[in-house]
């Protein structure tokens, strides 16, 4: 079967950033907004035919085939190292095909209304195709290397996303911090990438996968601190995709980009790029498995379940609703990461499962959030919840794709939600009862905010608003309502079928137990936060004020981007860089032109001649040089 | 006429025609078209040089000729290129070219501007296609002096300071070079009963180790110095500070590059076991400055300092990659010679264009010009993102081949210094991003910088020029890759 045609995917999007790009100046208004949506369309399309034709069309017994749909040699560093650039189909990997297309075929959609009255909108365009070309051009690659590369062009467009409103300090300091705190995990990355490849002798993922192999063509492995060095090589190569997915403590990034336009929010920063760690650890999940029996991906669960309980507790105080839903994407993709830590291979693969499963619903339901909450900024012109209130008579459209979405998040069934984390919480109830009870309580903090944000926004008490509050133009609402139906139905997909640890149908049994207990702490959380917010009140204010420092705490989060202010102020640049520079120019420059003064001066008195003159020096030099040939001379012979 | 002399003579004749042209306009005019011709030219070369490549030509070096111009010490006019100096001579030509549109506008004594700057990329052309070191260090002083004239005459801020700083250093480089010459020349081989100055003779049947050791050092630091190695680099703040731009870029687009190339040609390549011997020293020197630079740029405000403290990191890099000694980075040092001899070129460029609007290089004091001068803005993102090794740009392409290479040596001093080098990527994302946080983009800060000309189109000519290269090796770098890699194989053979 021909799949060359695959190529095409990541291209369209490269072109609409192209002539974007170059004819930014000249273009017709509102051309670009359609010119991107239009290359986005057809590769959506493209998409869906793939995965039909890769899931259903393809004669195939057992497992699903590794395709390499397309590549070509990008460089030729040895035998051994060749990096090739190209097209790697596999179930994972037209799962993320199906997501990051369509999300950004929405998005386009979307930000053509959204953006209608923004002047730079043609280089909004521009970077948004060129992101969606990046971010294809990673879920495709069947390397580390081109996994690498698109990852940090992903983590430019995102810094050129987020300085979107470049004139604005706060968005500039945003951008400058995502970029530099995920190049600062890329640091790592590389490293990995680099340690790993000296063991597996390749970059391909195939080889990288096949750990028996690599044990046997290196016989011992170097052991450093108790872990061989694969191990490390994975670890390193965690780091890189904790800082793009912004796990603790790597994630203070994420609520700051939330300083771009909302649709770029829901697009990179909710349902495409910062899923890309998820991504990469289960790119890698053979050898994260079978390395020193899974050790790193004890770390991977650990960190993933911190971070989702973490972030759940900051996002029920914060005011911003962009900022809560940062906060909730950070803990959402905690719980990808817990699923992939907690899983097994072959018939134990369910958390694999699971978790992909989970990064698939998330990315319908959190992009809903996020392109519903912009509906609402757009109608109020305010990000804060203190602005907003009984919504719901204003934009029922928005109301009710809002509440799908909050439904959905939450784990109330029949919404995607619900299948998919419940699945990553009976993975984990198998593994490690603390996981699970950690899970199983954010998975209640989780209903809590969310509805926390839809009970201030919809219902409360009604704001005095400028101009009166209005459901937007069809095409922001059309991605909102297909977005919905996805949020709603995406559950019911038999995932179980396609997107499995060893490519082979994973057979999945329903627990009543499991699912009574999360739709359970679901309620509750709902429960509550209708208590607190449905009509406005006071307690919620007297209660933070009683909780008083620990309010403050979680409210400021845990303090930790002043800690980072911290260091990187007070040390890197007050201890290290100033120093150095004080040094260079003091001490290394001091000498030299200490050099060259002496010289100066005892020239003149040898010479008595008082000048600067060049001619004098560079005689001066002559004279030395003929003298050292002389001496060289006699020491020769 | 053969091939290689052409080289010289295009910029020779031109230098000829701006003497005796007396048209105030017609100057930049003669000197554009004379280094369009030269860039036309070395192109021509290449696809020259590929032909013969692929007919099967396995010789190390090719196009050669040899005249005897002093025969008391057998001083010979040897010449000869291989891939990688055909490399240097198409980056050499593209950073002229790109040099002379920048100066289009010059204000001061033109005819001797140009004039003073086609001596200077004489001296280099010479530089690259020679394969005699006595003829080899000749072309090199003609590229250093005009220098002098250049930075004394037409610099800005304390220029003759930095014009005898910079002089003065690379003259005392100079002098260690000429005694490591002479070293390596009385050691040579006898060649009918002459010694010779020839680096291919040389290189076959190179000195004893005790004479290596004590040479190598000579060599090493006399290139080194003009490759901006710790601690003799700090001529090349003062000097890019002082500069005007186009010798700005020509100087750390092409000159310092002749320290790399030297320190490869003629250290490594001729003295080799004292390179190993050795090497550890000069590898904590280039490995510790590759952090050192990178954190020295950090504190500049300056955008010519933050840029030259940057060179020295990346060039401390190009050492670092060279002193591992082995084929896959010494193929990565020269494409990240030539990578960097774009970015930084480009990046004086469009430093120059700034600073002629804003009259200012501090990033302090400016703010917002994204608004203003949108197409200088965003070539200084996009030239900013292929300084950090932004994939797709030919900054990521020469790292990744050091930091492959470097990485397959397992010795704790190799590692240690591989590592910091991959993580001083990190530091250089912050210098980058905060000039173009503080310059381009945020509020403008001042009223003047309201009205600004948006760029001519000399200046997008040049740009344009100079990141098409970068772009272009970014997305295709195997044939450069290939080109390079012929060249070292034989190169790595003969020495191990």
């Amino acid at each position: 079967m021909n799949w060359s045609y695959t190529i095409w995917i990541p291209l369209l999007p490269l072109l609409s950033f192209v002539i974007n790009g170059l004819f930014y100046g000249r273009m017709p208004k509102k051309m670009s907004g359609w010119l991107g949506t239009s290359a986005l369309g057809i590769s959506t399309l493209l998409s869906w035919v793939t995965a039909w034709k890769y899931f259903f069309n393809t004669p195939h017994q057992g497992p699903y085939e590794d395709i390499t749909a397309w590549h070509t040699t990008w460089m030729h560093l040895t035998d051994r190292f060749t990096i090739d650039l190209g097209i790697y189909l596999d179930p994972i990997s037209i799962m993320m095909l199906i997501v990051v297309t369509t999300v950004s075929f929405l998005v386009h959609l979307y930000s053509i209304g959204y953006m209608a009255t923004e002047e730079g909108r043609n280089r909004y365009f521009a970077w948004l195709g060129l992101f969606s070309f990046s971010m294809l051009g990673l879920v495709l690659a069947p390397n580390l290397i081109q996994t690498y590369m698109f990852w940090e062009l992903v983590g430019v467009s995102s810094f050129l996303l987020i300085g979107y409103y470049y004139d604005k300090p706060s968005a500039v300091k945003a951008a400058l911090k995502a970029f530099i705190v995920t190049r600062f995990a890329d640091g790592f990355f590389l490293i990995g990438i680099l340690l790993y490849s000296y063991y597996s002798g390749s970059f391909l993922f195939e080889d990288i996968n096949n750990i028996p192999a690599i044990l046997e063509s290196n016989g011992s492995l170097p052991v450093f601190m108790g872990l061989s060095a694969l191990t490390w090589g994975l670890l390193l190569i965690f780091i890189g995709g904790a800082g793009k997915s912004a796990m603790f403590p790597l994630h203070i990034w994420l609520p700051d980009a939330m300083e771009g336009p909302t649709p770029v929010s829901a697009l990179i920063h909710a349902a495409t790029m910062v899923v890309a760690g998820v991504y990469l650890v289960a790119r890698l999940f053979p050898a994260f498995h079978a390395s020193d029996h899974g050790f790193a991906l004890q770390i991977v669960a650990i960190v993933g379940t911190f971070s989702s309980l973490f972030a759940a507790i900051i996002a029920m105080t914060q005011m911003d609703i962009k900022r809560v839903l940062a906060f909730s994407t950070m803990s959402q993709i905690g719980y990808m990461m817990t699923g992939l830590g907690v899983s097994g291979i072959g018939e134990e693969g369910l958390g694999y499962t699971a978790s992909m499963f989970h990064l698939f619903t998330h990315a319908a339901f959190k992009a809903l959030l996020f392109l519903g909450a912009g509906a609402l900024i757009h109608a109020v012109h305010s990000n804060s919840l203190k602005d907003m209130g009984s919504l719901r008579k204003y934009m029922p459209i928005s109301h009710i794709t809002f509440l799908i979405a909050c439904l959905a998040i939450s784990g109330i069934p029949p919404f995607a939600g619900f299948f998919s984390k419940d699945l990553i919480l009976e993975a984990a109830f198998e593994k490690n009862k603390l996981i699970y009870a950690v899970g199983w309580i954010t998975a209640g903090l989780t209903a809590f905010y969310m509805f926390r944000i839809y009970f201030m926004a919809f219902w409360g008490e009604d704001k005095v608003y400028a101009h009166k509050p209005h459901d937007p133009g069809i095409t922001m609402t059309l991605p909102l309502i297909v977005l919905a139906i996805a949020s709603a139905l995406a559950g019911w997909l038999p995932f179980n079928e396609w997107v499995t640890s060893n490519h082979e149908t994973l057979h999945t049994h329903f627990n009543i137990g499991s699912a009574a207990a999360s739709v359970a702490i679901g309620l509750v959380g709902i429960i509550i936060a209708y208590i607190l917010y449905k009509n406005p009140s006071m307690t919620p204010q007297k209660m933070s004020n009683r909780l008083g420092v620990v309010y403050q705490t979680v409210k400021n989060k845990f303090y930790v981007d002043e800690f980072y202010e911290g260091v990187t102020q007070q040390v890197i640049l007050k201890r290290i860089a100033t120093p150095i520079a004080w040094f260079d120019r003091h001490i290394v420059d001091g000498t030299m032109n200490l050099i060259g003064n002496t010289t100066v001066r005892i020239s003149s008195i040898i010479k008595g001649i008082q000048s600067g003159d060049f001619q004098v020096y560079a005689f001066g030099i002559l004279i030395a040089v003929i003298g050292l040939l002389v001496w060289l001379n006699y020491f020769i012979q | 006429m053969d091939r290689l002399t052409i080289l010289i003579i295009i910029p020779v004749l031109t230098v000829l025609a701006l003497i005796f042209s007396t048209k105030r306009k017609s100057y930049r005019v003669i000197a554009a078209i004379g280094m369009s011709i030269q860039t036309l030219y070395s192109i021509y070369l290449l696809l020259e040089y590929l032909s013969i490549r692929q007919a099967g030509n396995t010789s190390e070096m090719v196009f050669t000729r040899s005249i005897i111009w002093f025969k008391p010490w057998n001083i010979r006019y040897e010449i000869g290129v291989d891939g990688i100096a055909v490399a240097m001579i198409l980056l050499t030509s593209i950073v002229t070219v790109s040099g002379v549109f920048v100066s289009w506008r010059i204000k001061d004594l033109p005819k001797e501007f140009f004039v003073s700057l086609l001596v200077l990329a004489t001296g280099v052309f010479g530089f690259f296609i020679s394969l005699d070191l006595f003829t080899m260090f000749l072309f090199y002083e003609l590229a250093v002096i005009p220098m002098y004239l250049l930075i004394g005459i037409w610099g800005s801020g304390p220029r003759e300071y930095a014009a005898m700083k910079l002089t003065l250093m690379l003259m005392g480089a100079s002098a260690l070079l000429l005694v490591g010459i002479l070293g390596l020349y009385m050691h040579s081989p006898l060649i009918e009963g002459q010694h010779t100055f020839s680096i291919q003779a040389i290189a076959h049947s190179p000195m004893a180790l005790s004479d290596q050791l004590f040479f190598f050092p000579f060599v090493f630091i006399g290139f080194g110095v003009l490759g901006a190695l710790f601690p003799f680099h700090t001529w090349s703040p003062d000097g890019h500070a002082s500069a005007p731009t186009a010798v700005s870029m020509l100087h750390a687009g092409v000159l310092m590059k002749m320290g790399g190339y030297g320190v490869f040609r003629v250290a490594l390549y001729l003295m080799p076991e004292a390179a190993h011997e050795m090497s550890w020293f000069f590898l904590i020197l280039a490995g510790g400055s590759i952090m050192y630079g990178a954190f020295g740029a950090l504190r500049q405000t300056d955008l010519k300092y933050i840029n030259a403290y940057s060179s020295v990191s990346h060039l401390a890099l190009v050492l670092f990659a060279l002193l591992m000694m082995d084929a896959v980075s010494w193929t990565g040092s020269v494409l990240q010679m030539i990578s960097h001899g774009l970015i930084t070129a480009l990046f004086f460029a469009l430093i120059g264009m700034i600073y002629e609007r804003t009259h200012t290089r501090d990033v302090t004091k400016m703010g917002g010009l994204m608004k203003v001068i949108p197409f200088i803005a965003m070539m200084y993102v996009m030239v900013g993102m292929a300084s950090l090794g932004l994939p797709g740009m030919s900054g990521f392409a020469a790292e990744l081949t050091i930091f492959v290479g470097a990485f397959q040596h397992s010795g704790v001093l190799e590692r240690v210094f591989t590592v910091i080098a991959v993580l001083s990527i990190v530091v250089t994302a912050v210098y980058i991003l905060r000039v173009v946080g503080k310059m381009l983009m945020g509020p403008i800060k001042t009223e003047s910088f309201y009205h600004m000309d948006k760029a001519r189109w000399y200046e997008k000519t040049a740009a344009i020029l100079l990141l098409a290269c970068i772009l272009g090796i970014g997305i295709f770098p195997n044939w450069l890759y290939k080109l390079i890699r012929e060249s070292v194989e034989p190169m790595i053979k003969l020495i191990q």
